[in-house]
């Protein structure tokens, strides 16, 4: 009676390293045993158990998008025991990972729409996912806006992609830093996250707004997005709870009757609005 | 399977026992040390106790055991190679469990069951057989009655043992599991007198809140914080509750490593520590103890019957028991069932 086990990892290689910002990192992941990663699928939103043996498990998103094959990347700020141990790792160390876990954003149903992408600091790579998702697949889109800021200037995250997406025409790209964290050059804008939403008045109609970021600026965007018109069932946003099993089992997670990483970690803002507020 | 009934000897028992370990099962009882009683491993009746009311701790760990491995590594230069580990636990028999306990096992299987089946939990589960015995006394703490159960609940037991009056046991095979350990030592049971009263024997154990009831009770009282901080006030966090509960299943995974090998371990944990919920940010979701609380009581009486469709609390009362700071579940439920909505 020997079944596989749950909570075995993949054994990944680290193939790429990007410094993204001051003890911040993005790595690429390949995996070890080929047939694993031909098998291996997800979706966005989703995300994964990231390990290093001797040290623990911790939770990530899968930032990369799953148009790209052949690989996934996660993003993490060095902060405990377990993104300090893969802060030492170098280009071709393994580690493990398991996943994917969660649900997913309904990218599919979002088709023929506008997209408004609002995301703060480290919680962009989540997005990530998703926008590069949508960007490869951006005939089946109308208006793509992305709306970014970070504490500094040297806080942003996916710097090169940022200028990517800053050129393309297909994209209207926002960047805004906390006041007093601009750099004599810096050309965006200075300002908390709502307060440049608020400035741009977005328009609601036929527009989804994706909201990603630290409790207290998903607190302060809501009001704004309600006061332009967007209903709370076109604002998704992906909560970011202490988790252990990410399947549902070790109740760290557990809002109310779900649980983050089982029947999150999307959810609309008609559904966070029906859970106790302990996220 | 419609059940069974059947009667054995006090003194067969000790052949039962022999014939259960020559199947190569492990047999874990409940048995007496000073003041504690506790579930460990046996191979004579002689060793068990029959005379309490409830073990300090419950029999969960015959399945789900307090630390248990999930992995091992080993380090050699750069690379880790993971050792591949059969999952195959050896064949327990759980004696003298008590009904609350049973139905508790009913409540874990289904947390650990639905959608990723959980090997770890499951396969352990398999090779258990769960042979209770009715409670023919309660004490203040119990409340099964109240949580769906009562003290001859046969749910969750495979065979079903209640104590006679001359110290015989009038047997009850609930299902398959439980007939072929019956059946393997099928010479020490005789046929049960039809009018043995199985009701008479029982403990008596009054109805004190409408386990039914409770959900919209408990969920009408959420933003109640009065209620919450009056009760949870006496609360130091320690967990005792969680340890000694047949139901709490929260788990912690860690990495331990040894020298050149490591492994992943998964240990049991509570809603009712402080770092639980904590992120490496330093926010906290549930940062205050009285909401703490509630997240058990939540959990319990709320959260595991709408998902699971079974009660997160059966009534055990070793939580009250246990609790150093005297808290009391039950007269904690009972001020949430009078609280106004």
């Amino acid at each position: 009676m020997s079944t596989p086990n749950l909570y075995k990892p993949y054994i990944m290689r680290v193939d790429k390293i990007t410094e993204e910002a001051p003890d911040v990192r993005t790595f690429r992941l390949v995996f070890t045993n080929e047939e694993e990663g031909k098998n291996f699928e997800f979706k966005a939103g989703q995300f994964g158990e990231y390990s290093i043996f001797g040290e623990g498990e911790c939770t990530f998103c899968i930032a990369s998008s799953p148009t790209r094959k052949g690989y996934i990347e996660c993003t993490y700020r060095k902060a405990g025991r377990v993104t300090s141990a893969l802060a030492r790792l170098e280009e071709g160390d393994l580690m493990g990972f398991r996943g994917p876990y969660g649900n997913t954003f309904p990218i599919d149903e979002w088709k023929g729409k506008n997209l408004l992408f609002i995301a703060g600091g480290i919680a962009l790579p989540p997005m990530r996912c998703v926008i590069w998702n949508a960007l490869d697949l951006r005939e089946y889109f109308k208006d793509v806006t992305i709306v970014y800021g970070a504490r500094t200037v040297d806080d942003l995250v996916y710097k090169h992609e940022l200028e990517e997406w800053g050129k393309r025409p297909d994209v209207k790209l926002v960047t805004t830093v906390d006041p007093g964290g601009e750099t004599p050059d810096w050309k965006g804008e200075i300002g908390f996250v709502p307060t440049v939403l608020d400035k741009m008045a977005p328009r609601s109609e036929n527009t989804i707004a994706i909201v990603c970021g630290p409790p207290i600026m998903i607190k302060f965007t809501f009001p704004v997005l309600d006061k332009y018109g967007f209903t709370p069932e076109n604002i998704y946003t992906t909560l970011e709870n202490r988790m252990k099993c990410g399947i549902g089992k070790c109740g760290r997670c557990n809002v109310g009757k779900y649980f983050v990483c089982k029947d999150g970690p999307v959810f609309t803002f008609t559904q966070l609005k029906e859970l106790p507020p302990e996220y | 399977m419609t059940i069974e009934r059947k009667k054995i000897k006090k003194e067969s028992l000790g052949q039962w026992f022999e014939k259960m370990t020559a199947a190569g099962n492990r047999i874990m009882a409940p048995k007496r040390n000073k003041k504690q009683v506790c579930f460990e491993t046996v191979t004579s009746p002689a060793e068990v106790a029959f005379d309490y009311v409830q073990t300090t701790v419950s029999a969960k760990r015959a399945v789900f055991p307090p630390v248990e491995e999930m992995l091992a590594y080993k380090f050699a230069d750069k690379e880790t190679k993971l050792e591949e580990k059969e999952i195959k636990p050896q064949p327990t028999v759980v004696f003298g469990i008590r009904p609350c306990d049973a139905d508790a096992f009913v409540t874990l299987y289904e947390v650990f069951s639905r959608d990723y089946k959980d090997d770890l939990f499951l396969n352990r589960w398999e090779q258990t057989t769960f042979i209770g015995i009715s409670c023919i006394q309660a004490d203040s703490a119990c409340f099964c009655t109240s949580t769906g159960g009562n003290p001859g609940n046969t749910k969750g037991s495979d065979v079903l043992l209640t104590p006679l009056k001359n110290g015989d046991f009038l047997v009850e095979v609930v299902t398959e599991k439980g007939k072929k350990i019956v059946t393997a030592a099928e010479n020490l049971f005789s046929s049960a007198d039809s009018d043995i009263d199985k009701e008479s024997l029982l403990a008596k154990l009054p109805n004190k809140f409408e386990g039914k009831d409770m959900k919209a009770k408990i969920n009408a009282q959420f933003d109640n914080e009065a209620l919450w901080s009056r009760q949870s006030m006496r609360c130091i966090g320690c967990g005792a509750c969680a340890y000694v509960c047949p139901t709490c299943q929260c788990f912690g995974i860690e990495d331990e490593r040894f020298g050149s090998k490591g492994k992943r371990i998964r240990c049991w944990d509570s809603c009712c520590f402080g770092l639980f919920t904590l992120h490496t940010s330093g926010h906290n979701p549930r940062h205050t103890q009285w909401q703490r609380w509630r997240q058990r009581l939540m959990h319990k009486f709320s959260y595991e019957p709408d998902n699971l469709g079974v009660p997160g609390c059966v009534g055990c009362g070793r939580c009250s028991r246990a609790c150093p700071t005297d808290m009391n579940i039950l007269e904690h439920m009972l001020e949430i069932a009078e609280e106004k909505a």
